[in-house]
C-alpha cells in the first residue's frame, strides 16, 4: 500500500492538509502525519513512496490526489531532501523536520533521540555545562546571551530548589520556529530541558506557551506524558499564556507563571539567581534548549565549527511576509540578508521590488535593500542599528508605507505595554499621536495649557514638521534608554529605521541616490 | 451540576499547584465563557488573595473577559507579516456582520502563509477577500 506523508503542523493544517490527507486515505493510501519540512509555500506538501524513492508534491488540494497517484501531476517537486531550499541548509535543530512523526518515541529514538541526555548523564553536570559553553550557543530568544554562562550562574547558585523555564511565548510576527519545534519535534525540546535540569540541578521545568498555539500545547502535553520514563526524575509541565505579548520578556513571563499580572521586573536580581518563586532559574528560549541535545550528542566543538564571528552554530531563520518562498531556513550564521531574501526567499510573492525587510519581529529594525550585504550575525546587525532577534524576516514590497509601519510599531507597543514603566506606557501613546500628526503634515499649535503665562518653560511657537521629527527622535531616545525591558526599549528600532531610510514617507526630502547606494 | 459546583471542581483540581491562578482562570473562562465578579470572589478566597489582586490579573490578559461574549469569534492576525501580505486591505473591505465578532490578534505563527485567522482552535491561511468573507458568513 502506498505510504503518504503529510504534515500535521499548524501551517499545513491552515493550508488544508487534513482535507488532502483524507482524500489520499479515501484513495486507499496509508497516511503518516509527520512534521513539516518548513517549505511553507508548498504546503500542503505530500511525500510519497514511488519507484524512484520518496517524491514530493505540493501545494496540493484534494482535487490533485488522483493525478498525483497516477503519476501525471504537475505539482511534483522531485526528491524533497534534494530540493535546493533544503539542500542549502545546515539542519541541526531541524534535522528531523519533515521526516519523523512528532509523537513517535520510536521515530525519535531511531533518529538519535535521547543520545544527548544519555551523554550528559555520563559526563556529569560540570562537563555538560562545559560542553554547552564550548559550543558557543547563545540565547536564541533575541538577546544572544551565552547559554553556558547562564547555566553556570544557576548551577553555582545556592539552594535545593531550582527551575528550568522554557520561553515559548513566541509572539513576534515573522517567527514560527518555536512553534515548529513544539509541534514537529517536541521530544527534542523536552530532552533539552532535561539536560539543562541535569546540568544545573533543577528537578522541575515549565514550558510557557502562548495561548495562540493550541496545536503546540496539545502536542507538548502528549509528548510529556510519553517522555516521563526517559527524563525522570526531571518533570516538565506546560503552562499556557493568556494573550499578553509582553510575557515573552523573561521577568514578565516569570510573574505570569507565578499567577500574577505579567509585569516586568527590574533587574537585578537576575532570574538566574532569583527567578521563578524567587528561586534560581534558567530561562531559555525554545530554540536554545532545542539546540542542546544536538550539542551534547555531537560535541560542543562540532557546533562551534559552524558560524560567523562570535555567533556560533546554526540559526533557524524564518522567511515570512511578502516573500515567494516563505518558510524555515536553518543555516550557520554569516549568510547575508540579500541571499536570504532574494536567492533563498526568491524575492517578493507579489513580484514587485523589495522595499523593506524587518528583521527580528515587531521590535526589529526595517532594513532597505542597501543593507543586503549584512551577514546574519548578532554583532553585524547591532552595528547597523538593528538586531536579529528571533531571526524572523518580514519582507515588504514597494507598496509598503513606512510611516504607517512606524505608527504601527508605536501602537503595538501601546497595546501590549505592561504599564510598569512610563517611557513605554505613555511614550508609545504619545508616539502614535506624534506620527499621526507627522503623517497628516499638520504641524502643531501650542495648546491652551502651554500658552498659560505660568508655563514658563513651555514652547509658545507652533511646531513645524521638522520640529515634530526632532521630537519623535527625542521620544525614541527616551524610550530606548528609559524603558525597563525590550518592549519599550526596542520599539524605537522600527520607528527610527523607517525614519532614517525612508524619510520621504514622513514628508522629508528623500536621501540622495549616492547615499542610498 | 450548578455553576458553583463546577467552579468548586475547578478550584479543587488545581489545589496545591504552584502559581495556580492562570490555569484556574483559563478553566473558568473555558467553562463559563467569562470570569464573573462572583467567580473572582470565590477564586480570591480559595487562593488567599484579595479580589483586587485577582481582578488585576483578569484585566491584564487579553484572553480573560469579565463579560460573556455571546457571538462567535474570528481572530484575524494583523501583525506585520500578515500586513505585508495584505491583511489591512482585507480588514477594511470586510462587510460588517453584527452576528460575528472579528477580533484582532497579533500573530498566529502562520507568517509565511498569511493572511491568517483562527476560529476556536481551527486555523486558516492564505485568506483573500472571498475566503475571509465566507469564513465570517459561516459563523453568522
Amino acid at each position: 500500500m502506498t505510504v503518504v506523508r503529510i504534515s500535521d503542523d499548524a501551517a499545513a493544517l491552515a493550508c488544508g492538509a487534513n482535507a488532502v490527507a483524507a482524500a489520499f486515505a479515501k484513495a486507499g493510501c496509508t497516511i503518516e502525519r509527520v512534521s513539516s519540512w518548513g517549505m511553507h509555500w508548498l504546503e500542503p506538501l505530500a511525500e510519497i513512496d514511488g519507484p524512484n524513492g520518496r517524491m514530493g508534491f505540493g501545494p496540493l488540494t484534494p482535487d490533485d490526489v488522483a493525478s498525483v497517484l497516477a503519476g501525471t501531476s504537475g505539482k511534483a517537486i522531485g526528491t524533497i531532501a534534494e530540493h535546493p531550499f533544503i539542500a542549502r541548509q545546515q539542519r541541526f535543530t531541524f534535522a528531523r523536520a519533515g521526516k519523523t512523526r512528532p509523537l513517535s518515541l520510536e521515530d525519535y529514538a531511531a533518529t538519535g533521540g535521547w543520545a544527548g541526555l544519555k551523554r550528559a548523564r555520563e559526563l556529569g553536570p560540570e562537563a555538560t555545562i562545559a560542553e554547552v559553553t564550548q559550543s558557543g550557543l547563545r540565547g536564541r530568544g533575541g538577546a544572544g546571551f551565552p547559554a553556558g554562562i547562564k547555566w553556570t550562574t544557576v548551577a553555582k547558585a545556592a539552594g535545593p530548589v531550582k527551575y528550568i523555564v522554557c520561553n515559548a511565548d513566541e509572539g513576534d510576527s515573522a517567527t514560527f520556529a518555536d512553534r515548529m519545534v513544539m509541534e514537529g519535534d517536541p521530544f527534542m525540546l523536552i530532552e533539552g530541558m532535561a539536560i539543562a535540569g541535569h546540568a544545573v540541578g533543577a528537578c522541575k521545568g515549565y514550558i510557557y506557551v502562548r495561548s495562540e498555539y493550541p496545536h503546540a500545547i496539545a502536542k507538548l502535553n502528549a509528548a510529556i506524558a510519553l517522555a516521563v520514563p526517559h527524563i525522570a526524575p526531571f518533570e516538565v509541565e506546560v503552562r499556557v499564556g493568556a494573550g499578553a505579548y509582553v510575557c515573552g520578556e523573561e521577568t514578565s513571563l516569570l510573574n505570569s507563571l507565578e499567577g500574577k499580572r505579567g509585569e516586568v521586573r527590574a533587574k537585578p536580581p537576575l532570574p538566574a539567581l532569583e527567578g521563578l518563586f524567587g528561586k534560581p532559574t534558567v530561562v531559555n528560549n525554545v530554540l536554545t534548549l532545542a539546540a542542546v541535545p544536538w550539542i551534547m550528542a555531537n560535541g560542543g566543538a562540532a557546533y562551534a565549527e559552524v558560524g560567523f564571528g562570535r555567533s556560533r552554530g546554526t540559526m533557524p531563520i524564518q522567511l515570512a511576509g511578502n516573500v515567494k518562498h516563505g518558510g524555515l531556513f536553518e543555516v550557520g550564521f554569516g549568510v547575508t540578508l540579500g541571499e536570504l531574501v532574494n536567492e533563498i526567499g526568491g524575492g517578493t510573492a507579489s513580484g514587485r521590488p523589495v522595499r523593506a525587510v524587518q528583521v527580528g519581529g515587531p521590535l526589529g529594525a526595517y532594513h532597505p535593500p542597501a543593507d543586503f550585504h549584512l551577514p546574519f550575525d548578532y554583532e553585524a546587525f547591532a552595528a547597523a542599528d538593528g538586531l536579529i532577534g528571533h531571526a524572523g524576516l518580514t519582507v515588504f514590497d514597494e507598496t509598503a508605507d513606512m510611516s504607517a509601519q512606524a505608527r504601527f510599531a508605536m501602537s503595538f507597543c501601546a497595546a501590549e505595554s505592561c504599564g510598569k514603566c512610563t517611557p513605554c506606557r505613555i511614550g508609545s501613546t504619545r508616539g502614535v499621536e506624534l506620527i499621526d500628526r507627522i503623517r497628516a503634515r499638520t504641524g502643531r499649535q501650542a495648546d491652551k495649557v502651554e500658552t498659560l503665562p505660568q508655563m514658563h518653560n513651555a514652547r509658545k511657537a507652533p511646531r513645524t514638521l521638522g520640529d515634530e521629527i526632532e521630537l519623535l527622535e527625542d521620544l525614541c531616545e527616551t524610550m530606548k534608554f528609559g524603558s525597563l525591558c525590550a518592549l519599550g526599549g526596542f520599539t524605537p528600532y522600527p520607528v527610527l529605521s523607517a525614519l532614517k531610510h525612508w524619510p520621504e514617507d514622513f514628508g522629508m526630502p528623500a536621501p540622495s541616490q549616492e547615499a542610498a547606494e | 451540576m450548578t455553576d458553583q459546583d463546577e467552579l468548586d471542581g475547578i478550584l479543587a483540581a488545581h489545589a496545591g499547584r504552584e502559581g495556580a491562578l492562570l490555569p484556574i482562570l483559563h478553566d473558568v473562562q473555558a467553562a463559563f465563557g467569562h470570569v464573573s465578579e462572583s467567580a473572582i470572589r470565590h477564586i480570591a478566597q480559595a487562593l488567599n488573595l484579595t479580589r483586587a489582586e485577582v481582578h488585576g490579573v483578569v484585566s491584564f490578559y487579553h484572553d480573560f473577559h469579565e463579560e460573556p461574549e455571546t457571538r462567535p469569534v474570528l481572530k484575524l492576525c494583523r501583525a506585520e507579516s500578515c500586513q505585508a501580505r495584505g491583511v489591512e486591505a482585507l480588514a477594511a473591505a470586510l462587510p460588517d456582520n453584527p452576528r460575528v465578532k472579528v477580533e484582532t490578534v497579533y500573530c498566529l505563527g502562520l507568517c509565511s502563509v498569511g493572511p491568517a485567522a483562527m476560529i476556536g482552535h481551527e486555523v486558516h491561511a492564505r485568506l483573500d477577500a472571498a475566503r475571509l468573507g465566507a469564513l465570517v458568513e459561516s459563523l453568522a
